[in-house]
């Protein structure tokens, strides 16, 4: 067996880690541009098939059932359980209503979707990757339809290399309709989020819908065509730069798949094997993992970029263990310094003993601290809400009998799905104080008035404060309380502006 | 260029020069980006013969199409006004005393003449609508109106204007000047009777005496003014030239007489309505009821007339 402190990484470099020039002269020539080859892999099943099944199903079920969830909000809002409107300005989710001005929980749910990330990634690597990521879910989804269509692994290699006869013509197009009406479908769901979906989805195959709205499915539609058909396993490896994260976050105690080396080699078939046992280990080297894999990677080279810890090969390679009678797991989900435990000599340790480190437990910590206290302000938020501004030109008017008047702009905020009423009062002015609006005349004045605000909306109002003659204030508080059995309450405070004191 | 070389491990050309043995390899630029220049180029020439391009001596060539940024805000601005039309039609339709009524017409009516205003009146009622009291621009957010503050009183100052000789209509009064005819000691007894109008000054027969026989014909036994003819009121709280001693007794001497310019001219009908609709609103309106008080009583006879 190899010495474990030996252990060439060298591959996990890909192909163009520097390679030493031919001694003959002439135009060596490395190629610093690698055309992409297909990656068509063979079908496998086992544990981690059969989890990934599952979570393509859920998060696919998530993503193309959630809009049509209906959530009966009353007359006055939008019956769609998960909407953003963004033309009126609201973001619903079953029974959060999200103003514009609570912009900070969606940037909190953003943080913690970061750090979920990173807490997922410190826990389990990169599960992400292998099994959630919506590229990962589609490129799995295109490559069950190449299969459909043309076969498994060889047969779509040998396609490939056919000539266009009619019978591959034929094959083609009708993969890559099923590839665009999928996509079209994936662009179609997206745009059922920001509008409601029956209605939308009525107006849109009337040619009623608005120009967003066709633009957007014909982008995504265009790009899942393209990422999910044919770019694939590309994106990861070239364009994401998750994975370049998550190289700067992984270290020995991360879980990985790893092919345990010291287990494996020297490589050789069981005849070899059968001939000389103690010079081979277990990889009989029947390259299963590499046909499996849905990025076309070898994970006998070791960690590397293109590995998006999917588990196939763990699949494929127990398979083979078993038929051959050897023990599963020479690929295995491990962390590096499990191997290097392992490969000393060590017992074998359970995968999930990766889990139980410091750096889990301390973003869980944050990542749960930001939600409870998430949690805690919605639930602790009001739905009225009361602002004032002044007006600054003229500061103040002196009436025919000497009173002095003062107009505000008031903005009474209600974020129920219902109108109410809502009672503005004066406080901190001296006796005699009233206050009028537009809608209430002068003549109505009193200390205390009942505005009407519509469900869902904020109504501006401007309203005048009047000082009877001799009566001095400089500043004062309109406090706004809602008519309903909640009574729920807003104090703002501004100043009353006088001769003499402006 | 001698030094052109094929370097080794990239076997790719050099441009041939060399900096302490630093060399530049002659790499070409990626196909797509050549393709995306090329398209920018193709684009530009069709940009060219289409649109307003090369600057010449007094302006850019013209471009094909005919396009125009100032076309484009002339149609939005067209635009704009059509969708206006159908709201300044139905404030031209409705009287104006009949606009509270509808509280949508009404806020319109507001928004238009605030923006009226901003263009037209701010130069001398000041952006507020506040005034300059050392001009005697009147304030026009209180409830002290020279002339009337009803919808139908603010339309007809706004149309015919005050002491402007353009309109026949014009609201005109003239206080005579009382520099001579008073000597000093009257003077100051009739200043001190105007101000104890308003609790400013103590009373004093002498000056009740003044005021009866001369002002009270106009301004009113008590000063409470007559807002028909123009006579501001003296007992309240606010003075367009000021409420001092040595203001009042200014005017008493030698009355200045603001004048401002009629609109029917220069605004539209619909225009003028708005404007006084905002006017209205700044929070000293007064309502064309039948019970309004006493000194606009008389102002509802010409309004009569405009809503029967």
């Amino acid at each position: 067996m190899a010495d474990h402190k030996e252990r060439d990484w060298s591959g996990a470099l890909g192909s163009a880690a520097p390679q030493p020039a031919p001694a003959a002269a002439g135009p060596a020539k490395i190629e610093l541009y690698e055309k992409g080859k297909t990656v068509h892999n063979k079908r496998i099943d086992g544990p981690f098939r059969r989890f990934k099944w599952l979570v393509m199903v859920v998060t696919l079920a998530v993503y193309y059932i959630t809009p049509w969830i209906r959530w009966d909000r009353g007359p006055y809002a939008p019956d769609q359980a998960v909407l953003v409107d963004l033309a009126h300005r609201r973001f619903y989710m079953f029974d959060i209503e999200i103003w514009p001005h609570e912009f900070y929980f969606v940037a909190g749910l953003l943080i913690m979707a970061g750090i979920g990330l990173f807490l997922v990634t410190s826990a389990v690597g990169r599960a992400w990757c292998g099994y959630a990521c919506p590229q990962t879910v589609w490129t799995d989804l295109f490559q069950h339809i190449d299969r459909f269509f043309d076969g498994d692994r060889n047969a779509r290699a040998r396609l490939d290399k056919a000539p266009w006869t009619a019978g591959k013509i034929t094959r083609r197009t009708s993969k890559w309709a099923v590839y665009l009406v999928i996509s079209f479908w994936t662009g179609g769901a997206w745009i059922m989020y920001f509008a409601d979906a029956p209605t939308l989805t009525y107006d849109f195959w009337r040619g009623e819908a608005a120009m967003v709205a066709y633009a957007t499915v014909a982008i995504l539609t265009g790009t899942t065509f393209w990422l999910g058909g044919f770019m694939r396993e590309q994106v990861c490896i070239y364009m994401c730069p998750w994975p370049r994260i998550q190289t700067a976050m992984l270290d020995e105690k991360s879980l990985i798949v790893t092919y345990k080396d010291w287990r494996g080699e020297q490589r050789g078939s069981l005849k070899k094997a059968a001939k000389n046992p103690d010079a081979y280990g277990d990889c009989v080297d029947c390259l299963q993992c590499v046909a499996v894999c849905p990025t076309g990677i070898d994970i006998r080279e070791g960690q590397q970029i293109g590995c998006i810890t999917c588990g196939l090969c763990i699949d494929a390679c127990d398979k083979v263990m078993k038929d051959i009678g050897r023990p599963r797991g020479l690929i295995d989900y491990a962390t590096l310094e499990q191997c290097e435990a392992e490969a000393a000599g060590a017992p074998a340790t359970p995968a999930w003993k990766a889990l139980l480190r410091p750096r889990v437990f301390i973003y869980f910590g944050v990542w749960g601290a930001i939600g409870a206290a998430m949690l805690f302000a919605l639930g602790a938020r009001t739905h009225t809400d009361l602002t004032v501004s002044p007006d600054r030109n003229p500061p103040f008017m002196l009436m025919k009998d000497g009173s002095v008047r003062n107009a505000y702009t008031l903005r009474l905020r209600n974020m129920e799905a219902r109108p109410r009423d809502m009672e503005v009062a004066l406080t901190g002015l001296p006796q005699g104080a009233v206050m009028w609006t537009e809608a209430v005349s002068m003549d109505n004045a009193a200390p205390v008035q009942v505005i009407a605000v519509p469900a869902n909306e904020t109504k501006v109002v401007r309203a005048y404060v009047m000082l009877p003659p001799g009566a001095a204030a400089d500043s004062f508080s309109f406090r706004l309380t809602s008519l309903d059995e909640q009574r729920e309450q807003d104090l703002a405070e501004t100043r009353f502006a006088m001769p003499g004191n402006e | 260029m001698s030094n052109k070389r094929i370097d080794q491990p990239t076997g790719t050309e050099t441009v041939g020069h060399e900096w302490d043995g630093i060399e530049e390899l002659n790499t070409p630029l990626p196909r797509w980006w050549l393709w995306t220049f090329y398209a920018c180029i193709a684009f530009s020439v069709v940009y060219v013969v289409l649109y307003p391009a090369w600057p010449m001596i007094d302006k850019a060539t013209a471009g094909t199409l005919g396009w125009s940024s100032r076309g484009d805000l002339a149609k939005e601005m067209s635009a704009a006004d059509a969708a206006r039309q159908g709201m300044i039609a139905q404030i031209a339709a409705t009287d104006i005393e009949a606009l509270p009524a509808s509280p949508e017409l009404m806020a319109q009516a507001i928004a238009g003449g605030a923006a009226a205003f901003k263009v037209n009146c701010v130069q001398c009622h000041g952006a507020g609508a506040a005034g300059y009291q050392e001009y005697g621009y009147p304030n026009l957010n209180d409830n002290d109106w020279i002339w009337g503050g009803t919808l139908t009183d603010i339309e007809t100052t706004l149309t015919h204007g005050i002491r402007w000789e353009g309109s026949d209509a014009t609201r005109v009064n003239y206080m005579p000047a009382f520099e001579g005819m008073f000597d000093a000691g009257q003077v100051a007894a009739l200043t001190s009777h105007v101000l104890s109008l308003s609790g400013k000054a103590t009373p004093n027969a002498a000056g009740a005496t003044l005021f009866s026989e001369n002002c009270a014909a106009c301004h009113g036994p008590a000063g409470a003014g007559m807002p028909e003819m123009g006579a501001p009121a003296l007992n309240d709280a606010i003075w367009l030239y000021g409420g001092s001693e040595a203001a009042v007794r200014k005017q008493i001497l030698a009355p200045r007489h603001g004048v401002m310019p009629g609109w029917k001219d220069r605004l539209d009908p619909v225009t003028i309505k708005m404007l006084a609709a905002y006017v209205h609103s700044r929070g000293g309106g007064q309502q064309a009821a039948p019970a309004a008080e006493p000194a606009t009583d008389v102002a509802q006879a010409p309004k009569a007339e405009t809503d029967g």
